[in-house]
């Protein structure tokens, strides 16, 4: 397929007129036509005519021309709807556009339609939608992954050359890794939130999702950056990531640690990433010890602070001004609220939120000392391989475990990648995760790139 | 042996009303066991010695991101914008059955 | 005073709120137009901050906050060297977020001191807020809906308003301190130019936190703070302010009177009335669940920022008042002179010319003598300094004027004696009369006392 290729060869291609950006569009739909509903990968679909027109409108040099793209459907669009996953939304057409949004566009990428999540964020398996439950291409009994399960199942299923899911407590990573793609969780602040519903004001990031991480790199330097619109985002100037990544990095102390392979973890899932490791040292790099005795301390702080500021970031839904009434809240998202609020209330604030600020000082300086000892920390991505549907939502405990090795890095900001390292027995993919100190994207792309180039797993993609 | 319940039922509708979330009693019944669940989930927390810690509130070391008082007429909706996606309206504004005080 | 039979046996407890909106360019936390008063339709300065659309976010006004942070200065407050914005939740439909952006634990300005002549009234704070959306009641019908209904109808044009909170220690005593409080800190808040402070248009607004304690036995011991407070809203001037305080003081003693405590509640001011009623009682006291807005960093104030700020403190009326009196002009005048830009300049000018004549216009300018427009502070110099040149000092001179003026008029002579007001203005006019205004008012006044005695 067309879409199997990289971001740079498509772009290659439209410049030479080797390959039509309208065969890449049209192929982009004829996969969406055919698998979206099945498998619940989109809550809207644009209008196939109105994209193509946009195409015409713009000119080949642009950085990202013609690639089509699809957001998490919590991302403010002018051209579709932003459900959120929710009822609460389900009729709502924003009036301004997200700047991540904003900058693709004006970038020359094409807007293709709005992905499936968990709800506001709330879950790591999009079961938590109104619009459907996502199914896992790879097995459609199963879940898909989440929250931005949409985004990454349209990657994956070659509905769109990259995608743009968000990560607070490892949306991204988790359906990357349970997709057999790539995504990146960005610095904290590295790209803009402007638009972006809010889950957890202090650790929402916004990323790319895509095939390689090549692809990421391109996408990157095009939404990151300061934006004066977000008190929260970074100043720190903006690399070229794509061209950096061609830089093999150099003898890499890859940090393991062995508190985090622990009796909850797959065992499949455990020699993989050990595996892994291993082939990092192949390419040259070494494999340090390093201390981490935090996974479980991480879990319990962000299930104290991610609810409570959702708690607050959706208290503006009253169905005033926008949206429908809040009756409509899912459980699973009722029960975030309801805990939030709780910890957040008068008698308790020191007790929990307090403490889990505390927690994330903690953790903060962990990592730090891990860091001295190493460039980038090895961490496996997801404990589990993909539940059954219906499992996960129902058990709000394995729920909440499911983000493990996602929670310290969110709590403490810092940037991780992941990508395909291999695939399970049960034929379903593993991905891994490798985790930098802040604003080290660049490390972890190339180190990503490196590892790309010498394996394969990242070329497979679902039978469908 | 039953445990001593975290959070009571009066604990829950008070928290449905401070969040106000309308719930029927039924799914105030499933909220509250799940509650339950997460609050013994985050207790863990209680157990770690963080004595010497201060709390991080945001983890981007930022300070005085501050914008000059000027109009910004590029993001100004016109009424009709502001307007759009309420479901009732009257004479330009939003309105909502009276609180009656 | 509180003229009422109880005031020996209660003390008036009063601590103020007040609620300034800055007359910044554009909002608080977004760069929408910061004019609602003059809008000439609802809801056209609005954006997706102020209108709380998902995904939108707050960036501060960096005026607004050297605004609030002018006013704490001008309070005598001092300045954090760090602050935050924290979210305050609740819900209700002016507010947009469901949370209003506000400061908890960390204000910008903390500890000053204002004075009154009944006793300073202390500062307790200063911060800053976004206002929020107005309401507005109105009976009609909705949609295809032919039932009129009572609706509430929401403009949020003020949503997001940058908005001063100071709020005072209960050191307020009496309607008369509240008035002159209040007054006072109107005017200083308008010189520095930061707000209109106008109670009609809503940029400036008023709560009172009312309470009663027993006089104590020993007076130098500030009695204990009561176990009660009612709050008092709706005021909307400074009498309403003074009055609520009679009422509540009545309304509470009858209260205490009969061994109870008044219920701790929020009332309304009634202008209607003259008097407070109770509004509805909140079941359980607000839990506003704040915590730091994760979406705005904190705000440092070095001590070169704070220079800049303070470079920007006017004169205030009392600094202003005391800079006139050291020239030499009374306190009375110089108390007029101050809230009046032109007579300011005329002075200034004078000064400039020669400032020992400065008593002399600041007197001629109060008492209306001159008209600042139409007589150049030269040419009344000119005029000044050629009365005094021909003036008569010479007491060889003016006492044969004097003592035949006293000797023409015995009735007032002996009602001089006798103590009656205003003779001695009498002998004064004559005098001037005698010499055609040229007599030396001092010298004058020194051979009249002479004389008389």
């Amino acid at each position: 397929m067309l879409l199997d290729k990289s971001l740079k060869e498509l772009l290659a291609g439209y410049r030479n007129k080797s390959i039509d950006p309208v065969d890449v569009i049209n192929e982009a739909y004829a996969q969406i036509t055919k698998y979206s509903t099945d498998l619940n990968v989109l809550i809207s679909v644009r209008d196939k005519q109105e994209a193509l027109q946009q195409l015409r409108s713009l000119s080949p040099s642009l950085p990202l021309y013609g690639l089509p793209y699809i957001l998490k459907d919590s991302y403010s669009t002018t051209e579709l709807r932003t459900t959120c996953a929710s009822k609460i939304l389900d009729n709502y057409f924003p009036v301004y556009d997200a700047t991540v949004h904003q900058k693709l566009k004006a970038a020359g990428a094409i807007l293709l339609g709005k992905g499936n999540m968990d709800a506001w964020g709330h879950g790591a398996s999009t079961e938590n939608s109104d619009f459907g439950m996502g199914k896992n291409p790879w097995d459609p009994t199963r879940v898909v992954g989440g929250s931005s399960g949409g985004p990454a199942a349209a990657v994956a299923t070659r509905m769109c050359a990259f995608a743009i899911g968000e990560d607070t407590g490892g949306s991204i990573r988790n359906p990357a890794a349970w997709n057999n793609i790539s995504g990146l969780r960005v610095t904290y602040g590295r790209v803009s939130r402007y638009g972006c519903v809010a889950y957890a004001s202090s650790m929402d990031t916004v990323g790319p999702l895509g095939k390689t991480a090549e692809d990421l790199g391109v996408i990157l330097s095009v939404i990151a950056g300061p934006d004066k619109y977000d008190a929260t985002s970074a100043p720190n100037p903006v690399p070229d990531y794509s061209q950096l990544l061609s830089k093999k990095p150099q003898h890499l102390k890859i940090g393991i640690a062995s508190e985090m392979f622990g009796p909850g973890l797959d065992k499949e899932i455990s020699a993989n990433t050990k595996a892994f490791a291993d082939k990092l040292s192949d390419l040259g790099h070494e494999i340090v010890d390093i201390s981490l005795p935090i996974a479980e301390i991480s879990d319990a702080a962000y299930y104290i602070l991610a609810p409570s500021e959702t708690s607050s970031n959706l208290s503006r839904y009253d169905g005033i001004r926008y949206g429908n009434m809040r009756e409509l809240f899912t459980q699973e998202t009722m029960r975030r609220i309801m805990v939030g609020t709780y910890e957040l209330s008068s008698g308790y604030y020191d007790a929990y939120y307090r403490k889990a600020l505390k927690i994330r000082t903690l953790l903060i300086k962990t990592f730090q000392k891990a860091f001295d000892k190493c460039d980038v920390i090895l961490l496996p991505e997801n404990p589990i391989m993909p539940p059954k549907l219906g499992d996960l939502i129902s058990d709000p405990l394995a729920n909440m475990l499911a983000d493990l090795y996602n929670t310290p890095v969110s709590l403490i900001g810092s940037p991780a990648l992941v990508i395909p390292s291999g695939f399970h027995k049960n034929g379903l993919p593993i991905g891994v995760q490798l985790v930098g100190k802040k604003f080290a994207e660049e490390l972890l792309l190339a180190l990503g790139h490196e590892y790309q180039q010498a394996t394969d797993w990242h070329t497979r993609s679902p039978k469908l | 042996m039953t445990k001593t319940k975290l959070i009571t039922t009066a604990d829950i509708k008070h928290l449905a009303k401070l969040a106000n979330l309308p719930l029927s009693p039924e799914r105030l019944t499933q909220l509250a066991s799940q509650i339950e669940t997460t609050f013994e989930y985050i207790q863990t927390t209680q157990n770690t010695d963080t004595s010497k810690y201060l709390e991080t509130n945001q983890v981007n070391e930022l300070s005085n991101i501050l914008r000059e008082d000027i109009v910004d007429d590029s993001h100004t909706f016109t009424q009709e914008q502001a307007l759009q996606n309420a479901k009732q309206t009257h004479n330009g504004y939003f309105i909502v059955p009276a609180i009656l005080e | 005073m509180i003229n009422d039979l109880r005031s020996t046996i209660y003390h008036l407890i009063c601590g103020a709120e007040i609620h300034i909106e800055l007359k910044t360019k554009s909002k608080m936390f977004c760069g929408c137009k910061n004019d609602p008063f003059h809008a000439d339709k609802p809801n056209i300065y609005t954006c997706p901050v102020c209108l709380g659309m998902p995904g939108a976010l707050p960036v501060p006004n960096k005026k607004a906050i050297e605004d609030c942070i002018l006013i704490g200065l001008a309070l005598g407050c001092q300045i954090a060297k760090v602050s935050k914005f924290d979210r305050k939740h609740y819900f209700y439909p002016d507010l947009p977020k469901g949370y209003q952006i506000s400061q908890y634990d960390e204000p910008f300005c903390f500890g000053g001191s204002v004075d009154t002549s009944f006793g300073p009234v202390q500062i307790t704070r200063v911060h800053m807020e976004e206002d929020t959306a107005k309401l507005q009641h109105a009976n009609i019908t909705v949609g295809a809906d032919p039932c009129v209904r009572p609706m509430s109808l929401i403009d949020f044009n003020r949503s997001g308003v940058p908005l001063v909170e100071i709020v005072t220690e209960p050191d307020i005593k009496s309607p008369e301190q509240a008035k002159e409080f209040l007054k006072k800190v109107r005017d200083i808040v308008r010189t520095l130019g930061v707000s209109d402070c106008d109670m009609e248009k809503g940029s400036m607004r008023l709560e009172a936190n009312i309470s009663l304690a027993p006089v104590g036995a020993n007076p130098c011991i500030r009695p204990q703070l009561p176990n009660y407070k009612v709050e008092v809203k709706n005021i909307n001037s400074f009498r309403y302010f003074a009055n609520s305080l009679t009422t509540e003081f009545a309304r509470h003693s009858k209260i205490l009177d009969r061994g109870e405590t008044p219920v701790q509640e929020t009332r309304g001011y009634r202008a209607d009335l003259g008097t407070t009623v109770s509004q509805r009682v909140k079941e359980d006291a607000a839990d506003y669940r704040y915590f730091p807005d994760p979406d705005i960093p904190p705000i440092v104030i070095s001590d070169e920022w704070l220079s800049q700020i303070k470079s920007r403190l006017p004169k205030l009326p009392s600094a202003k008042i005391d800079t006139l009196i050291a020239l030499g002009i009374s306190e009375s005048a110089a108390k007029i002179i101050v809230t009046n830009q032109v007579m300011m300049e005329y002075i200034d000018q004078v000064k400039t010319i020669n400032p020992k004549y400065l008593e002399s216009v600041a007197k001629d300018l109060v008492n209306k003598k001159i008209d600042p427009a139409k007589l150049a502070p030269s040419d009344y110099i000119k005029g000044l300094e050629s009365r005094l040149a021909s003036q008569i000092s010479d007491e060889s001179v003016l006492k044969p004027i004097i003592e035949k003026i006293i000797a023409d008029n015995p009735s007032v002579v002996s009602d001089f004696k006798s103590g009656k007001q205003n003779t001695l203005g009498f002998f004064v006019g004559a005098v001037m009369k005698a010499t055609h205004g040229q007599a030396d008012p001092g010298i004058t006044n020194k051979l009249l006392h002479d004389l008389l005695h």
